[in-house]
Protein backbone atom coordinates (compact mmCIF):
# COMPACT_ATOMS: atom_id res chain seq x y z
CA UNK A 1 0.00 0.00 0.00
CA UNK A 2 1.33 3.39 -0.98
CA UNK A 3 0.57 6.20 1.40
CA UNK A 4 2.23 9.52 0.70
CA UNK A 5 4.39 11.21 3.32
CA UNK A 6 1.98 14.15 3.34
CA UNK A 7 -0.94 11.83 4.05
CA UNK A 8 0.98 10.26 6.90
CA UNK A 9 1.63 13.72 8.33
CA UNK A 10 -2.07 14.55 8.00
CA UNK A 11 -3.04 11.36 9.82
CA UNK A 12 -0.52 12.04 12.60
CA UNK A 13 -1.76 15.61 13.06
CA UNK A 14 -5.45 14.67 12.90
CA UNK A 15 -5.59 11.50 15.02
CA UNK A 16 -5.35 13.20 18.41
CA UNK A 17 -7.79 15.61 20.01
CA UNK A 18 -9.16 18.07 17.46
CA UNK A 19 -8.76 21.69 18.67
CA UNK A 20 -11.84 23.45 20.00
CA UNK A 21 -11.17 26.97 18.67
CA UNK A 22 -12.34 29.26 15.93
CA UNK A 23 -10.08 27.99 13.13
CA UNK A 24 -8.98 24.48 14.14
CA UNK A 25 -7.89 23.30 10.68
CA UNK A 26 -5.46 26.21 10.44
CA UNK A 27 -3.54 24.81 13.43
CA UNK A 28 -3.48 21.32 11.94
CA UNK A 29 -2.38 22.63 8.52
CA UNK A 30 0.50 24.51 10.14
CA UNK A 31 1.62 21.34 11.91
CA UNK A 32 1.50 19.40 8.63
CA UNK A 33 3.20 22.20 6.68
CA UNK A 34 0.51 22.69 4.02
CA UNK A 35 -2.12 25.37 3.43
CA UNK A 36 -5.48 25.19 5.16
CA UNK A 37 -7.21 24.87 1.77
CA UNK A 38 -5.00 21.96 0.76
CA UNK A 39 -5.74 20.24 4.07
CA UNK A 40 -9.52 20.71 3.78
CA UNK A 41 -9.46 19.40 0.21
CA UNK A 42 -7.42 16.31 1.14
CA UNK A 43 -9.63 15.55 4.17
CA UNK A 44 -12.71 15.75 1.97
CA UNK A 45 -11.11 13.23 -0.41
CA UNK A 46 -10.16 10.93 2.47
CA UNK A 47 -13.74 11.08 3.72
CA UNK A 48 -15.04 10.25 0.23
CA UNK A 49 -12.80 7.22 -0.24
CA UNK A 50 -13.42 5.93 3.29
CA UNK A 51 -9.90 6.48 4.69
CA UNK A 52 -11.42 8.91 7.16
CA UNK A 53 -14.47 7.09 8.43
CA UNK A 54 -15.69 9.72 10.84
CA UNK A 55 -14.91 13.32 11.71
CA UNK A 56 -16.79 14.24 14.85
CA UNK A 57 -17.29 13.31 18.47
CA UNK A 58 -17.66 10.05 20.34
CA UNK A 59 -19.30 10.31 23.75
CA UNK A 60 -18.60 8.33 26.87
CA UNK A 61 -21.74 6.22 26.85
CA UNK A 62 -21.82 5.55 30.59
CA UNK A 63 -21.94 9.29 31.27
CA UNK A 64 -24.83 9.83 28.86
CA UNK A 65 -27.08 7.17 30.36
CA UNK A 66 -26.16 3.89 28.65
CA UNK A 67 -24.84 2.06 31.70
CA UNK A 68 -24.93 -1.51 30.49
CA UNK A 69 -23.53 -3.05 27.37
CA UNK A 70 -22.99 -6.50 26.00
CA UNK A 71 -21.17 -8.07 23.13
CA UNK A 72 -23.80 -10.20 21.41
CA UNK A 73 -22.37 -13.17 19.52
CA UNK A 74 -24.69 -14.95 17.08
CA UNK A 75 -24.70 -17.97 14.80
CA UNK A 76 -26.02 -16.68 11.48
CA UNK A 77 -26.16 -18.81 8.31
CA UNK A 78 -23.75 -17.26 5.80
CA UNK A 79 -26.46 -16.78 3.16
CA UNK A 80 -28.63 -14.82 5.59
CA UNK A 81 -25.90 -12.58 6.98
CA UNK A 82 -26.49 -9.41 4.92
CA UNK A 83 -30.21 -9.51 5.61
CA UNK A 84 -29.77 -10.17 9.36
CA UNK A 85 -27.15 -7.40 9.57
CA UNK A 86 -29.54 -4.95 7.97
CA UNK A 87 -32.26 -5.70 10.55
CA UNK A 88 -29.89 -5.50 13.52
CA UNK A 89 -27.99 -2.40 12.35
CA UNK A 90 -31.23 -0.48 11.95
CA UNK A 91 -31.51 -0.26 15.76
CA UNK A 92 -29.65 2.64 17.42
CA UNK A 93 -28.94 0.36 20.43
CA UNK A 94 -26.63 -1.64 18.15
CA UNK A 95 -23.45 0.38 17.63
CA UNK A 96 -21.15 -2.20 16.03
CA UNK A 97 -21.99 -5.04 13.68
CA UNK A 98 -19.32 -7.38 12.25
CA UNK A 99 -18.90 -10.83 10.83
CA UNK A 100 -15.99 -12.84 12.27
CA UNK A 101 -14.42 -16.23 11.71
CA UNK A 102 -15.47 -19.27 13.76
CA UNK A 103 -13.19 -21.73 15.54
CA UNK A 104 -13.68 -25.42 16.42
CA UNK A 105 -15.27 -24.71 19.83
CA UNK A 106 -16.61 -21.27 18.91
CA UNK A 107 -19.61 -21.36 16.55
CA UNK A 108 -20.45 -17.65 16.64
CA UNK A 109 -19.81 -15.83 13.38
CA UNK A 110 -21.68 -12.55 13.85
CA UNK A 111 -21.11 -9.84 16.47
CA UNK A 112 -23.16 -6.90 17.72
CA UNK A 113 -22.37 -4.39 20.43
CA UNK A 114 -25.60 -3.75 22.34
CA UNK A 115 -26.16 -0.77 24.64
CA UNK A 116 -28.89 -0.38 27.23
CA UNK A 117 -29.79 1.11 30.61
CA UNK A 118 -29.46 -2.19 32.48
CA UNK A 119 -28.28 -5.77 31.85
CA UNK A 120 -31.90 -6.90 31.94
CA UNK A 121 -32.66 -4.27 29.27
CA UNK A 122 -29.83 -5.64 27.10
CA UNK A 123 -31.20 -9.19 27.54
CA UNK A 124 -34.69 -8.17 26.51
CA UNK A 125 -33.36 -6.23 23.56
CA UNK A 126 -31.26 -9.20 22.37
CA UNK A 127 -34.34 -11.42 22.63
CA UNK A 128 -36.19 -8.90 20.46
CA UNK A 129 -33.39 -9.02 17.87
CA UNK A 130 -33.58 -12.82 17.98
CA UNK A 131 -37.30 -12.77 17.31
CA UNK A 132 -37.03 -10.19 14.54
CA UNK A 133 -34.37 -12.16 12.71
CA UNK A 134 -35.23 -15.74 13.64
CA UNK A 135 -31.64 -16.26 14.81
CA UNK A 136 -32.00 -18.46 17.92
CA UNK A 137 -28.43 -19.36 18.80
CA UNK A 138 -26.64 -16.51 20.50
CA UNK A 139 -24.92 -15.49 23.72
CA UNK A 140 -24.28 -12.21 25.50
CA UNK A 141 -20.91 -11.29 26.98
CA UNK A 142 -21.60 -8.44 29.37
CA UNK A 143 -18.95 -5.81 29.92
CA UNK A 144 -17.61 -6.13 33.47
CA UNK A 145 -14.74 -3.73 33.27
CA UNK A 146 -13.06 -1.42 30.80
CA UNK A 147 -9.32 -2.03 31.11
CA UNK A 148 -8.32 0.11 28.15
CA UNK A 149 -10.02 2.34 25.62
CA UNK A 150 -7.96 4.61 23.39
CA UNK A 151 -7.74 5.67 19.78
CA UNK A 152 -5.16 4.07 17.55
CA UNK A 153 -2.08 6.16 16.81
CA UNK A 154 -0.93 5.39 13.27
CA UNK A 155 2.51 5.91 11.73
CA UNK A 156 4.32 6.41 15.02
CA UNK A 157 7.24 4.13 14.13
CA UNK B 1 -24.22 17.05 35.55
CA UNK B 2 -27.69 17.63 34.09
CA UNK B 3 -27.56 18.20 30.34
CA UNK B 4 -29.66 21.07 29.03
CA UNK B 5 -31.63 20.65 25.83
CA UNK B 6 -29.03 22.88 24.15
CA UNK B 7 -26.24 20.53 25.30
CA UNK B 8 -28.06 17.57 23.83
CA UNK B 9 -28.56 19.33 20.50
CA UNK B 10 -24.91 20.32 20.48
CA UNK B 11 -23.70 16.80 21.29
CA UNK B 12 -25.99 15.29 18.67
CA UNK B 13 -24.62 17.71 16.06
CA UNK B 14 -21.07 16.98 17.07
CA UNK B 15 -21.61 13.22 16.84
CA UNK B 16 -23.17 13.74 13.41
CA UNK B 17 -19.95 15.24 12.13
CA UNK B 18 -17.63 18.22 11.92
CA UNK B 19 -17.51 19.84 8.49
CA UNK B 20 -14.36 20.50 6.48
CA UNK B 21 -14.65 24.27 6.47
CA UNK B 22 -12.41 26.92 7.94
CA UNK B 23 -14.72 27.63 10.88
CA UNK B 24 -16.62 24.41 11.57
CA UNK B 25 -17.85 25.44 15.03
CA UNK B 26 -19.32 28.62 13.63
CA UNK B 27 -21.24 26.56 11.09
CA UNK B 28 -22.55 24.40 13.93
CA UNK B 29 -23.45 27.51 15.94
CA UNK B 30 -25.46 28.92 13.04
CA UNK B 31 -27.43 25.69 12.84
CA UNK B 32 -28.17 25.84 16.57
CA UNK B 33 -28.98 29.55 16.49
CA UNK B 34 -26.20 30.70 18.85
CA UNK B 35 -22.84 32.41 18.51
CA UNK B 36 -19.60 30.57 17.82
CA UNK B 37 -18.35 31.72 21.23
CA UNK B 38 -21.23 29.93 23.00
CA UNK B 39 -20.44 26.67 21.20
CA UNK B 40 -16.71 26.87 21.96
CA UNK B 41 -17.22 27.64 25.65
CA UNK B 42 -19.84 24.95 26.15
CA UNK B 43 -17.71 22.33 24.37
CA UNK B 44 -14.81 23.16 26.65
CA UNK B 45 -17.03 22.60 29.68
CA UNK B 46 -18.54 19.37 28.35
CA UNK B 47 -15.04 18.05 27.66
CA UNK B 48 -13.94 18.92 31.18
CA UNK B 49 -17.00 17.13 32.57
CA UNK B 50 -15.79 13.98 30.83
CA UNK B 51 -18.84 13.46 28.63
CA UNK B 52 -16.86 13.42 25.43
CA UNK B 53 -14.38 10.64 24.78
CA UNK B 54 -12.86 12.27 21.72
CA UNK B 55 -13.53 15.05 19.28
CA UNK B 56 -11.63 14.40 16.11
CA UNK B 57 -10.82 12.11 13.22
CA UNK B 58 -11.41 8.36 13.17
CA UNK B 59 -9.50 6.57 10.43
CA UNK B 60 -10.13 3.26 8.70
CA UNK B 61 -7.21 0.99 9.63
CA UNK B 62 -7.45 -1.10 6.46
CA UNK B 63 -7.10 1.95 4.23
CA UNK B 64 -3.91 2.96 6.03
CA UNK B 65 -2.31 -0.44 5.52
CA UNK B 66 -3.06 -1.73 9.01
CA UNK B 67 -5.13 -4.72 9.94
CA UNK B 68 -7.28 -5.04 13.01
CA UNK B 69 -8.56 -8.09 14.81
CA UNK B 70 -10.43 -9.05 17.98
CA UNK B 71 -8.71 -11.37 20.42
CA UNK B 72 -10.55 -13.29 23.13
CA UNK B 73 -8.51 -14.68 26.02
CA UNK B 74 -9.56 -17.44 28.39
CA UNK B 75 -7.88 -16.61 31.67
CA UNK B 76 -8.25 -17.80 35.27
CA UNK B 77 -10.08 -15.37 37.53
CA UNK B 78 -7.15 -14.57 39.83
CA UNK B 79 -4.88 -13.69 36.89
CA UNK B 80 -7.24 -11.33 35.06
CA UNK B 81 -5.83 -8.03 36.38
CA UNK B 82 -2.24 -9.10 35.76
CA UNK B 83 -2.93 -10.32 32.21
CA UNK B 84 -5.03 -7.22 31.42
CA UNK B 85 -2.27 -4.84 32.44
CA UNK B 86 0.31 -6.77 30.41
CA UNK B 87 -1.97 -6.59 27.34
CA UNK B 88 -2.50 -2.86 27.91
CA UNK B 89 1.22 -2.19 27.57
CA UNK B 90 1.03 -2.64 23.79
CA UNK B 91 0.18 0.59 21.95
CA UNK B 92 -1.33 -1.60 19.20
CA UNK B 93 -4.04 -2.62 21.70
CA UNK B 94 -6.75 0.06 21.59
CA UNK B 95 -9.61 -1.55 23.53
CA UNK B 96 -9.46 -4.16 26.28
CA UNK B 97 -12.58 -5.29 28.12
CA UNK B 98 -13.37 -7.79 30.79
CA UNK B 99 -16.55 -9.69 29.92
CA UNK B 100 -18.89 -12.14 31.61
CA UNK B 101 -18.21 -15.34 29.63
CA UNK B 102 -15.50 -18.04 29.78
CA UNK B 103 -13.28 -15.81 27.72
CA UNK B 104 -12.79 -13.06 30.29
CA UNK B 105 -10.69 -10.61 28.28
CA UNK B 106 -11.45 -9.24 24.82
CA UNK B 107 -9.03 -6.85 23.17
CA UNK B 108 -8.59 -5.24 19.77
CA UNK B 109 -5.20 -5.37 18.10
CA UNK B 110 -4.22 -3.12 15.18
CA UNK B 111 -0.88 -3.75 13.48
CA UNK B 112 0.85 -3.16 10.15
CA UNK B 113 3.43 -5.88 10.64
CA UNK B 114 2.54 -9.58 10.71
CA UNK B 115 5.64 -10.53 12.72
CA UNK B 116 4.91 -8.02 15.42
CA UNK B 117 1.33 -9.26 15.55
CA UNK B 118 2.46 -12.88 15.97
CA UNK B 119 4.92 -11.84 18.64
CA UNK B 120 2.20 -10.09 20.67
CA UNK B 121 -0.22 -13.01 20.37
CA UNK B 122 2.39 -15.58 21.33
CA UNK B 123 3.46 -13.51 24.34
CA UNK B 124 -0.14 -13.12 25.56
CA UNK B 125 -0.90 -16.82 24.98
CA UNK B 126 2.03 -17.73 27.22
CA UNK B 127 1.20 -15.43 30.12
CA UNK B 128 0.48 -17.16 33.45
CA UNK B 129 -3.22 -17.96 33.86
CA UNK B 130 -4.00 -17.93 30.12
CA UNK B 131 -5.40 -21.24 28.86
CA UNK B 132 -6.69 -20.30 25.40
CA UNK B 133 -6.72 -17.46 22.91
CA UNK B 134 -8.99 -16.88 19.91
CA UNK B 135 -8.05 -14.66 16.97
CA UNK B 136 -11.37 -13.42 15.56
CA UNK B 137 -10.90 -11.42 12.40
CA UNK B 138 -13.60 -9.70 10.43
CA UNK B 139 -14.19 -9.67 6.70
CA UNK B 140 -17.22 -7.47 6.68
CA UNK B 141 -17.96 -4.54 8.92
CA UNK B 142 -21.63 -3.71 8.69
CA UNK B 143 -21.72 -0.89 11.22
CA UNK B 144 -19.05 0.83 13.28
CA UNK B 145 -20.57 4.21 13.97
CA UNK B 146 -20.93 4.84 17.66
CA UNK B 147 -23.61 7.45 18.04
CA UNK B 148 -25.99 8.04 20.89
CA UNK B 149 -28.97 10.17 19.99
CA UNK B 150 -29.70 12.28 23.09
CA UNK B 151 -33.34 13.21 23.59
Amino acid sequence: MNISETDKKIVRAMQGAFPVCSEPYKEIAAAVGISEDALLKRLEEMKQDGTLRKMGAVLRHRQVGFKANALGTWVVPRERMDEVAEIMCAHPEVTHCYDRNTLPDWPYNFYTMIHGDTEEGCRKFAEKLSQETGIKEYSLQFTRREWKKTSMKYFME
Amino acid sequence: MELTSFDKQLLNELQGGIQFVSRPYELMAQKLGVSEQVVLERLDQLQQEGLIRKIGAFFNSDKLGYSGTLIAVKVQQQYIAQVASKINEYPEVTHNYQRSGDYALWFTLITNDAKRREHILTTVRNLPGVSALMDLYSQKKYKIDVRFQLK
